[in-house]
């Protein structure tokens, strides 16, 4: 029980390393780019709905 | 390989980077399917089929890329039943997609999320991956089981259409209500199934 990651030594952070960094292709992207970005990250900042938490309570006991 | 049973340790290695990975999941689902409450039961039911599935699931690799595969694949399903009907819901959109406060920006959150809905599924999620979700080319192609150059050209393509409405300012009212245009991208999905590797039929 100690022992407490066998594998996985670096483990990411959920969002990956580069949120949209380095969008391949151009060095200037048009504006409507980072509208792009903001939509995904304006989602991803939102706090969960509980039902979201009580289905990963509800993962342990189902097998 | 990565089929035996997993140890408890393993098992909540799993839920943590799973339960990690449940925003991204909702805002690829919202990006994909445009209405936030069919979105998060896509996110629920991808949720479900991860843990069903973890044993599949190479610890180390991207959780994030892993489960986006999951929900793309519930996404195309559920759209072939007809779950989704692609329509934009304004109202949703409107208290979601609000900017954030004491930041002017030229692109209102609404009109880049409407113009999103209108390119052919296949095009959209590219351009998701890449250019909202900053993954790379090889990794999105990984995601939509296609070649490299596929996602390179469907960002492209997807890239000059919101470059022609949104640095134009031709933006569709609700061109998604239109019938010949629903009926394009249910073609257009039928293809992207088609695609996907002969995992149904």
């Amino acid at each position: 029980m100690s022992s407490d990651t066998p594998k996985n030594p670096q483990r990411v952070p959920a969002g990956g390393p580069h949120p949209g960094s380095g969008s391949p292709g151009k060095g200037k992207d048009p504006d409507w780019a980072s509208g792009l970005r903001r939509l995904y990250d304006s989602v991803v900042e939102e706090p969960l709905p509980d039902s979201f938490q009580d289905l990963l309570d509800q993962l342990d006991t189902k097998k | 390989m990565a089929a035996e049973e997993r140890t408890a340790s393993e098992k909540a290695d799993f839920k943590r980077e799973l339960t990690e990975v449940v925003p991204h999941l909702r805002a690829f689902a919202r990006g994909l399917c445009g209405r936030a409450d069919m979105a998060d039961d896509l996110v629920q039911e991808t949720l479900l089929k991860a843990w069903a599935a973890q044993e599949r699931f190479q610890p180390g690799t991207s959780m994030r890329a892993w489960t986006f595969v999951i929900l793309r694949n519930a996404y195309l399903t559920d759209m072939r039943r007809n779950r989704f009907r692609g329509e934009y819901d304004e109202t949703v959109a409107e208290r979601v997609l609000t900017a954030p406060a004491g930041q002017e920006e030229p692109i209102h959150l609404s009109d880049m999320h409407r113009a999103l809905l209108t390119l052919p599924p296949e095009r959209r999620e590219a351009l998701l991956l890449v250019g909202a979700g900053g993954f790379s080319y090889e990794e999105a192609a990984t995601i939509c089981d296609c070649a490299v150059g596929t996602i390179k050209s469907r960002v492209g393509r997807a890239r000059a259409a919101l470059n022609a409405m949104l640095a134009d300012g031709n933006i569709p009212k609700r061109s998604i209500d239109d019938n010949a245009a629903h009926r394009a991208i249910l073609e257009e999905l039928d293809d992207v199934a088609a695609g996907q590797g002969g995992s149904r039929n």
